[in-house]
Order: structure tokens, then sequence, then C-alpha cells
């Protein structure tokens, strides 16, 4: 009945009774000064399910505003504070943090097959700095708020604004430091982690994703966070680096901070593409479509990403021929990113497809980054660009990239590995709802937008009593967020509900490959594995052909066919 | 959390914390995460000379003007005082290798020295600057301009009546535009104070090293933790290597 394609499971799976990792310790103390890599990914999804939370709340009361041409309860101070508020804790406390220190921080030893992080300490360091400057900046928020917009442009960040600008990046620099000290933790961590056999060509193409994201987040986030630093001198001392007066370039803030935060969009989507990779190849039952092309486009996307930072100033005080540039630039970008979608498509053609709530979160990964990847080619186009900048068609192009992509495959990866974490299954009727209305409701809220901003409608504005004829579009926005709302609300419940209550799940409900799924248990020991793995194989041993004829034969016995590699309680649950 | 410590003969092997395998998978963990925090170091560094170059290429003449005020001797004297302690925390890590404690200590208290006499010729010369008012502030004052940024009060008598007050005690004459001259001494605060910054880090981590080792510390069992330390300080003292003939020696 339970049939398996997966060898040497047996070996790997649990006594009952087994400690794991959840129940090695019951006191607070055990978990706020844990250095296990397990307990702090716990933490860290604390942390920015938290932010999140507070970020989506900012998030309606701008669609709220918006229903109405002429503003409906904020003023217009407080709508700048609003989507401020929105902009600083989604990029900074949640898309940037959200897969690598959750995700990452859990899987990353034990997909290498290594008992720990390489600096488990620092680990710990990194989350405490992470919520010390979540408090900064829920401070700065308490105190008056920040209306400068997440990019904290110069002079308004620096010289004109009197809000709580100076606590606020204060915090923002105390965050780049959590990102680094997770960055450096990585990259030691998979240079020299590795179990024996796991060379560099048998790692997870999650790894090598981190690894490309790593090399991101400890070469930008130095440049932002000394940026950000100087504007804070400029706020106390008066020090006139941005400051034209004195001979200072307030464009140079421009520069100095895209050269971080456009590279960082892919310390959002680089992990989420890693995801991906993981989830289409499991539920494909097949090997991932050229192996080498999606772990070298993840490096290439860090490098070329340095070189495109321009494509955000084609209005500012740039050259032509420097827009020109980096308009190239940022079309070479396209490329690396197309591999990826290619190889996902064709790892899926002829595979044996199992349509479970991870999967249909990462198809719609599939679709919306692709409409989002498009249409960043219109933006990197100078001409088209200085049509569309600063209008809601960014605003909608980057919701794309980031919620449809790093989103949906932040919830991919919590759904795929959720067993894992915590050993118990959740709903899956309700996931797949979950995903279908993820997916309805993203699509509903955010293609109005690309109307709108071809139409003109400036993002960052409450009114547009000028252009009545845009609130039909507006509403359907409002009412899009509102079923994406619910389609975010569904998960946060059966994923609770789940760990009250949910059943225990077998050892690998997926029949996944992977160290992480078949050499430690589920959930993992502290020390993550009993025996230390010695990888023999390739990554991705799938076998679709063996699969397809398991699944035709179960169908002939008459019985509902089940994921193969499931055990008996998933299947009944179908 | 220790666990399952492997399986080894290598006598050092109760000293490797858990999560690694042995002794050397544990120090080129150090090594390779060391570096990957210099290079952090670098672009953070990196983007203040990216500034600095910017705005130096685009008013030379006035930075060049400017310098005259910052003293070449003294910034001079800490180069070389910089250089000594490079060349005694390079001997740190030798001794350290050859497991001589005692040179060790010798070595990393010399350079010891040499940082807290970097900060205290430091101080000297920005105390110098708060008398004649030469850093950033609000109603930063040179050569009898009141200098402020756009966006604030321009006019202000009394400023200017204090700053008459101040060029008269002022020893150099202050020449160059005063608003780059405001611009090169903002640059120049923020570069060499963060420099200061990173020299009393390490004053803190290389006093911590000292004790430990000292009172021979079950934590420091090898030359790792010293060639830490002394990458870090390697470090610091190369980027005032640059700043020196950046901001003491400009050329006209």
């Amino acid at each position: 009945m339970s049939a398996t394609v997966i060898d040497g499971i047996q070996e790997a799976q649990q006594e009952p009774t087994q400690k794991n990792y959840l129940n090695a310790d019951h006191t607070i103390a055990s978990w706020l000064l844990t250095v296990d890599h397990k307990r702090i990914a716990i933490m860290y999804l604390i942390g920015v399910t938290f932010f999140f939370f507070l970020g989506s709340i900012a998030a309606a009361m701008i669609r709220v505003e918006l229903t109405s041409p002429n503003g409906l309860f904020l003023t217009s101070e407080t709508y700048n504070k609003t989507f401020t508020a929105h902009g600083v804790l989604m990029i900074f406390f949640f898309l940037i943090p959200a897969i690598p220190a959750v995700m990452g921080n859990f899987l990353l030893p034990l997909m290498i097959g290594a008992r720990d992080l390489a600096f488990p300490k620092l680990n710990l360091l990194s989350w405490y700095l992470y919520m010390i400057s979540g408090g900064f900046v829920l401070a700065a928020m308490i105190l008056g708020g920040i209306d400068a917009g997440w990019t904290f442009y110069t002079p308004l960040s620096s010289i004109y604004s009197n809000t709580q600008i100076t606590l606020a990046l204060v915090g923002l620099f105390i965050s780049g430091f959590s990102s680094i000290a997770t960055g450096v933790n990585f990259i030691a961590s998979i240079h020299k982690m590795r179990a024996p056999g796991m060379t560099w060509f048998r790692l997870p193409l999650y790894v090598w994703s981190h690894y490309a994201t790593s090399i991101i987040i400890i070469l930008g986030t130095p440049v932002v966070a000394i940026t950000l630093l100087l504007v804070v001198f400029e706020r106390v001392f008066a020090i006139g680096v941005f400051s034209p007066e004195l001979g200072g370039d307030p464009v140079l803030f421009q520069h100095m901070f895209w050269f971080y935060s456009h590279p960082a969009v892919y310390i959002m989507v680089l992990p989420a593409m890693g995801i991906i990779s993981e989830v289409i190849s499991c539920f494909s039952r097949r090997r991932v479509f050229g192996y080498e092309f999606i772990a070298f486009s993840s490096i290439a996307i860090a490098g070329l990403g340095f070189l495109v930072w321009g494509h955000h100033m084609f209005i500012s005080s740039q050259s032509v021929l420097q827009g020109v540039i980096f308009s190239l630039l940022s079309f070479l970008v396209a490329i690396p990113s197309a591999i990826k979608i290619f190889n996902w498509s064709l790892t899926m053609y002829k595979g044996s497809i199992h349509l479970r709530t991870p999967m249909l979160y990462a198809l719609g990964f599939i679709g919306l980054f692709v409409i989002g990847g498009l249409t960043g080619l219109f933006l990197a186009s100078v001409d088209t660009d200085v049509h569309l900048t600063g209008t809601y068609f960014i605003v909608a192009h980057f919701h794309y990239v980031m919620v449809g992509g790093t989103l949906l495959a932040f919830l991919a990866g919590i759904h795929f590995w959720w067993p894992k974490f915590f050993g118990v299954m959740y709903n899956e009727f309700w996931g797949k709802v979950s995903a279908v209305i993820v997916f309805l409701g993203f699509n509903f809220t955010f293609f109005p937008q690309f109307i709108l901003g071809y139409l003109g409608m400036p993002r960052r504005y409450h009114m547009y009593y000028f252009a009545q004829e845009w609130q039909i579009y507006h509403v359907a926005s409002t009412i899009g967020s509102g079923i994406l709302g619910i389609g975010l609300i569904l998960p946060a419940c059966y994923l609770t509900a789940s760990l009250i209550r949910g059943k225990k799940c077998s050892h690998n409900p997926w029949g996944a490959k992977g160290l992480e799924w078949e050499a430690a248990a589920t959930p993992p020991v502290t020390e993550n594995f009993t025996v230390m793995p010695i990888v023999r194989e390739d990554p991705y041993d799938y076998d679709a052909i063996a699969d397809s004829a398991l699944y035709e034969e179960e169908r002939k016995k008459g019985k509902k066919p089940a994921l193969v590699g499931a055990t008996d309680d998933e299947e009944k649950k179908d | 959390m220790g666990g399952h410590a492997p399986v080894t003969n290598d006598p050092d092997a109760d000293e490797v914390y858990f999560q690694y395998e042995d002794i050397d998978q544990q120090q080129e963990s150090y090594v390779v995460g060391m570096w990957a925090f210099l290079v952090t170091e670098v672009m953070f560094f990196g983007a203040l000379f990216l500034m600095y170059a910017i705005y130096r290429w685009k008013w030379h003449t006035d930075f060049y003007l400017v310098h005259k005020q910052l003293d070449w001797q003294l910034g001079g004297l800490n180069t070389f005082v910089l250089l000594i302690s490079s060349f005694c925390v390079a001997m740190a890590v030798h001794y350290a290798q050859l497991k001589k404690p005692k040179q060790q200590l010798i070595c990393l208290g010399i350079t010891l020295a040499c940082a807290f006499g970097f900060l205290g010729i430091k101080t000297i010369e920005y105390s110098s600057k708060f008398e004649h008012n030469l850093f950033p502030n609000h109603s930063f004052v040179y050569a009898d301009h009141k200098v402020t940024s756009y966006g604030m009060e321009k006019k202000d008598v009394t400023g200017r009546a204090a700053g008459v007050e101040h060029a008269k005690k002022v020893k150099k004459p202050q020449e160059g535009d005063p608003n780059r001259a405001r611009l090169f001494l903002s640059l120049y605060f923020a570069m060499t104070g963060l420099h200061g910054l990173h020299v009393v880090i390490g004053i803190l981590v290389i006093g911590t090293l000292m004790i430990m080792i000292a009172r021979k510390s079950p934590l420091i069992t090898d030359y790792v933790p010293t060639e830490m330390i002394g990458l870090y300080w390697h470090f610091v003292d190369l980027v005032w290597i640059f700043l020196y003939p950046l901001f003491y020696l400009i050329p006209k």
C-alpha cells in the first residue's frame, strides 16, 4: 500500500518517543538562548509573521483610503506615514529576511548535511539584531511615524522631514548587520560544512540560490548601511554630504541606495526561486532540468544585479548614455531569469505531476513571476519608463515580483516543509483552497494597477479627484486585496490548527529527495542527524516513469491514486 | 548541545564545537567567515571612498585649500604608529603559531599601546578642530562665513559675529570656499570617525584576547583567534593607509 520509491528511508525513521528539537527542552530560556539553527528559524518565523501582519494592516489602510477619489479617512500626512510603514515593514522586515532567515536557517544545515551552521552564536545574534531593529522602527512609528517613503530619498529625509526618520534609520542600520551576520554564516557553512560526498554540483538548488543571495548580502548591505548612516549624520550633525548647497549631491544618495536596493530585490527573489526548484522537482517527480544552468543563473543574477541600479533613476539627472547602458544591462537580467522559468517548465514536461498545496503555490509563482518579469522589461527600457515611472505601473510590477514571487514562494516553502518543521500535516483541502484564493485575489488586486499606472495614476497619492474615472480600478483593487487577505488568513488558521490537533505525518510525506527528508528525522533531532550522512548520489534522483507506472497500477486496482511515496495516513486523507 | 562528538584520535577533539567534524573544519570555517566579514568592511568603507573620490574630483581646488587645515605631521606620526602595530600583530600571530604565549602577549601589548597612541594623537587633532569650530554642525563657521545647508535659516548675525571672533583665534589662514570646506571636513570626520570606531573595537577585541591568553582560557587552543584578530587589525591599518594620503597629502 505504501509504495515508496525511496531507498534507505527505514533507517532514518525515528522512534515515536524520540526527542526532537522541539521537545528537547521546554523552558523559555531554552528558546531565547538557543544556538540551534532550527529553533532560531522558528523564532524568525514568529518575527517575520508579526511584521508581515503589521505591514498588511498598513496595506489594508492604503487600499481602503483609495476607494474614494477624494481620500476616505486619512489626512495626507497620515497617508504618507502609512505607505512608508507598509514599505519599510514589508521590505526590511518581511521580504528580505523571510526566506533566508526562516527556511534558509532551518534547511541549509540539513540540506548540506551539517549539525548546525558554521557560527551558531552569530546566528542567534542575528535574530536579536533583527528584533532590536524592529523595535527601533516600531518605536519610530509609534512616536510619530516616518513619512519619507521606504526609499528615504534626500533631501526630504535628510533635511525637510520632521518625523522620526533618525530613529527608523538607526533601526535599519542595525537590521543590515542582522542580514550580514546571516550572509557570512551561510557562506562559511556552504563552503566548509558540507557532508562528505556533497560536492558543489550535488548541492540542492535551494542551497545554490542561498549562496548567490549571501554574496549579494555581504557586498550590498554595507553600502546601504553607510548611506543610511550618512543621512542620520546629515540630520544630527548637518554634515551636508547630500546637500547641494555645500556641493553635495542628493542624487548620489539615490545611486548609493539603489546600488544595494536593486540587488536587494534579488535577495528577496533568489531564495524564492530556490524553493520553486525544490517544489517543482519533487511534485513533478523529475530531476531538475538543466541543474547547472539554474545554479549558474543564480550566480549570474547576483552578478548582473549589481550593474543595473541606474534603471531606478532614468528621470533623475543621469545622462542619456548612462540611461542606455543601464537599460541594456537591465535587459540582460531577463536572460538568467528566463533560463530558470524555461528549466522549470521543462522539469514539469513529461513529469508525473501531483497538484498538492506547495505545487499549486509554486505554479502560481511561475505565472505571477512571468507577468512581473515581463512588465519589468517595459520599465527597463528608457523611453517607456519615462512614461511609466512613478506610477501605479511600477507599484503593480514590483508587487507581482515581490508578492507574487517572494510571498507565494514563501508560502510554497512553508507548506512544503511544514511537516519537516513540526512533524504534523495541515489540512490539504484548505491548503489548496488558500492557494487558489491567493492567486486569484492577488491578480484581482494588482492587475488593475497596471491599467491605472498606464493611465497615469501616480504612486503615493491618496487623491485622484482630477480623474474620477479611475475609481473603478481602485475599487476593484481594494476588493481584490480583501480576497487576498482572506487567502492569507486561511493558512494562518489551518497551519496553527495543525500544530494543535494536526495529524502526525509520516517521515517523508511527499516522498521527496534531499538529505533533509531522507537522512534526518521528522521533525529533526537537535543534532540534525543521528548518523552523519554520506552523499553518494546526485540531487533530485526522482523517477517519473516508475512513479507514473505505480500511479497507473493503483488506478487499475480501483484505488484513488495517491502521491507516490506517501504513507497510509496521507492516502486516507485524499 | 554536545551530543555527537565525532570519534577521532585527535587530541584537540574535545575542544571542537559540536557543529564541526574536526579542528581543521572549525579553523577553515573561521577563516572563510572572517574573510567574508572583511568583504563587508571593504564595501562599507568603499562606499565612503567612492563619495570622497566623486567630491574631490568635483571640487579639487577647494579640497586642496581646505586640507591645509589638517596637520600632516600628526597624521604621518599616526601612520607610523599604526604600521608598527600592524607589524606587532603579525609577530603575535607568528608566536601564536609557535605556541609561545609570552612573546605573543608582548606583541599584542605593543599593538594595544599603539592603538591607544593612535587614539591619543587623533584626540589632539580632533580637539584642535573642535576649538576652531571646524567640524560639521548646524552653526559651522569657516573663514568668517557661517555655512548652513539649504532649507535652513541663512542669515545669522550672531553666528557671523562669532565667526569673526573665531577667525581671529585661528592660526592658519582659512582658504577655500566655505561650503566645500564644510563638505571636506564632513567627509574627514565621517571617515576618520568610523575608522576610529574600528580602532576602538580593535582595542576591545585585542584586550579580550590578551586576557584570555593570560588566563589560559580553554577557548584559545590554537593560533586561529589571534590570526582572525590580526586580519581585522591589518584591515583597520590598511584603511588608514588610504585615508592618510587622501586627506592629508592632497597635491596642488
